[in-house]
């Protein structure tokens, strides 16, 4: 008898094993992006050509996953880096690798490198953007467990990537997200998730003249309930005294609320949104700048743009301080109703502005942001005197009939040049005001073949004034493109600056793989993704991108 | 020695009785509502799947999207296809996705990926991307950006997997 068991077990384990075989089998996965550009001389834009002539940064991901095991490597190349770019990220590597274990019962441990984010990552969000050449990708250690129902729980501590090495400060950090309607089984419509953070870092001091907090801790709390169409969520941050050099080394704390409002049924979707920030940049070395070490991110208020001259005067998160607003209404005209035509119109508006905080000195013997002082009070919901940035927006997108299709949009929008960029424009202005106007119209020729133009201009007295662009991209799906664009400033106040920028291009796909190569001039900018942005300088020549995955 | 084997056996079947059926990376992502949403949950009842990457600052994303919402109900019914659109905004536009959608009228299930997790686990570089899935949850075709006219190739392929044909690249 024991024979016999002993037998079945044996047979259905093998069995089993036979059957699951195949479902646990590993599997690699990866991706690979490669830009490389040649680079002209031209003095008039500004364009430089460097010693090296052609410059590179290419990627290579690998990714193997098998049953609850996943690893994984980034190969970057840096060869030299492109122009924009900082140069210390010259020369080739495999800066981000990992090992990683996660159970179906909701545990999971990674070890190495990782990105995280806490809520809205007020007070932690590691992540990369290529385009950026942001990266501060924690190497450390992280658990997580989601095993209890309507609960998940995070836990990390870590360095940050600091180009070919980690910073110097030690982050550690703890999450938790409560679904309250899963934990207490309320089946109601109304939904409520809670959630909280808290983070710490630590740096030692070796200031000869301040005495700077070693451990540096901040929290933040959320909420988010929705019922139907409605949903308002929040979260609200505090940080202790966190000396640097973003605020000029002052004791003070730091914090930041976000509110979220949205409501939407089918054709109609509110958004509103209001956020302050005072003190908020968070580094795990409290002496670095710019996009290096950060160990939060505060999200941008104002709305993304995509077409090229509403883009041209992008807005980032003042993180020292800002007060802020965004409202946008989109709303679809029926099909086949009057206004809506037969295929339906889709309207939009939208306005966002940024204000500074107002500040008031902390003592009377002291002024306000001297260093190695509080630097100054301010009241939370006081709003400074200076805009910072307004942008309006309308407009609207239309399918006229099965052959084409239009989008219609107006801008005006304020810049603080003064604050935001610490510079005035040629005659002495701090703000600049535009007025922009885009027209996107579509033209399905016959069945795989399309023709877009887009027609743009930017009217300001300010800056470099007025621009004109257009735009004619030929597709012929599925596997190719043409595109020819120039951008011409023809109002500026030099004569000799009244250049056309163009560009061509083609592009070739193909499944998870697209090839494009493009010979032309671009203009010196500002490009920001995701409310991170990267000084573009000038440039003139040939560039090649390759994307592929598999 | 038998009960070695017997310990091994047993070892054997548990493991494997665990083992993952897709092969989908399981990464905790957000639903509309703010709910955390396992990737491994990605599942059709056996039919197609779409998994397509995009952003609301992201033009052809939003053009392959709404080109696929005016046929979805027809290829629905075609296929049995169920369409995950994986919005890749960040915290910046997160707030903004569920009004946009609901604007437009699309009828996807929406999923919320603020700090590209799903999107680096799945090894897209730029959006839009889209994965076709067969019922087991492999995946069978994958195509990054968007032409007008693309979803036509699309909804050749997402009809072979329905009926269990060789897609052939």
């Amino acid at each position: 008898m024991k024979k016999i068991l002993f037998i079945a077990i044996f047979l259905s384990s093998i069995f089993t094993f036979a059957q699951v075989k195949d479902a646990i089998k590993g599997h690699l996965h990866g991706n690979f992006n490669i830009d490389v550009q040649q680079y002209n001389e031209d003095s008039l834009i500004g364009a430089n050509k460097p010693p090296e002539s052609i410059l590179m940064n290419a990627y290579g991901n690998f990714t193997y996953t098998y049953g609850n095991f996943s690893g994984g490597l980034r190969y970057e190349a840096y060869l030299n880096s492109l122009k924009g770019y900082d140069p210390s990220y010259n020369g080739q590597g495999i800066p981000y690798k990992y090992l990683s274990y996660q159970n179906k019962k909701g545990l999971g441990v990674t070890v190495g490198n990782f990105y995280e984010q806490f809520g809205s990552g007020f007070i932690l969000r590691s992540y990369q953007q290529r385009m950026l050449g942001y990266d501060n990708a924690f190497e450390g250690v992280r658990a997580s467990y989601t095993g209890i129902r309507g609960v998940n729980l995070k836990g990390l501590i870590a360095k940050q990537r600091l180009f070919w090495t980690t910073g110097v400060g030690i982050v550690r950090g703890i999450d938790g997200d409560f679904s309250i309607n899963d934990i207490f089984k309320f089946d109601t419509k109304t939904q409520v998730i809670m959630g909280g953070s808290f983070v710490s870092k630590y740096q030692a001091d070796k200031n000869p003249v301040l005495k700077l907090p070693e451990n540096v801790g901040a929290g933040a709390g959320r909420i988010s309930i929705s019922n139907g169409g409605f949903m308002v969520s929040s979260e609200y941050a505090y940080k202790s005294q966190d000396p640097s050099a973003d605020n000029g080394y002052i004791y003070k704390n730091g914090e930041a609320l976000l509110i979220n409002a949205t409501y939407s049924q089918k054709g109609l979707g509110v958004y509103l949104s209001a956020k302050r920030v005072d003190n908020m940049s968070f580094r795990s070395d409290r002496g670095q700048a710019i996009n290096n070490l950060n160990i939060n991110y505060v999200a941008d208020i104002s709305k993304i743009h995509t077409y090229t001259l509403a883009a041209m005067y992008p807005y980032a998160t003042q993180t020292n301080g800002e007060m802020g607003a965004r409202a946008e209404i989109m709303y679809k005209l029926k099909k086949k109703s009057f206004l809506g035509g037969k295929y339906g119109t889709e309207l939009f508006v939208s306005y966002a502005t940024a204000y500074d905080i107002k500040r008031t000195p902390a003592s009377d013997t002291s002024a306000i942001g001297v260093k190695g002082y509080e630097g100054y009070e301010s009241k939370f919901f006081e709003i400074g005197d200076e805009l910072f940035y307004s942008d309006f927006s309308a407009g609207l997108h239309k399918k006229l009939s099965k052959k084409f299709k239009v989008h219609l949009e107006y801008l005006y929008q304020e810049i603080n040049f003064d604050k935001l960029r610490g510079e005035l424009d040629h005659s002495g202005n701090k703000v600049v005001f535009a007025n922009i106007g885009i027209i996107d119209f579509t033209w399905k020729i016959k069945s795989k073949r399309t023709l877009r133009f887009e027609f743009q201009g930017l009217f300001t007295k300010q800056d470099k004034q007025d621009w004109a662009m257009g735009l004619l991209e030929y597709t012929m799906a599925p596997h190719w493109f043409i595109a020819v664009y120039d951008a011409y400033n023809y109002g500026n106040h030099h004569s000799d600056m009244r250049i056309h920028y163009t560009t061509v291009s083609v592009g070739y796909m193909k499944n998870s793989t697209r090839i494009q190569l493009s010979y032309g001039k671009s203009m010196e900018g500002v490009i920001c993704v995701g409310g991170v942005c990267r000084v573009v300088p000038a440039t003139n020549g040939l560039s090649l991108s390759i994307t592929s995955s598999f | 020695m038998k009960k070695i084997v017997l310990l091994l056996s047993a070892v054997i079947l548990f493991n494997l009785s665990h083992a993952q059926e897709s092969n989908l990376p399981s990464v905790n992502i957000k639903s509309l509502n703010g709910k955390v949403f396992n990737t491994s949950d990605i599942k059709n009842d056996g039919k197609p799947i779409i998994i397509d990457f995009w952003a609301t600052w992201c033009k052809p994303c939003v053009k392959e999207l709404e080109a696929i919402a005016d046929v979805y109900e027809e290829w629905q019914e075609e296929t049995g296809v169920k369409i995950y659109a994986v919005s890749i905004d960040n915290s910046r536009s997160m707030a903004r996705v569920a009004p946009f959608v609901n604007a437009k009228g699309w009828e996807y299930v929406v999923l919320l990926d603020p700090n590209s997790k799903f999107k680096e686990a799945m090894n897209v570089v730029n959006v839009p991307h889209v994965f076709l899935l067969d019922g087991t949850g492999k995946i069978i075709h994958q195509h990054t950006a968007y032409s007008d006219g693309d979803e036509d190739d699309l909804l050749e392929l997402i009809k072979k997997v329905a009926k269990g044909e060789e897609v052939s690249h």
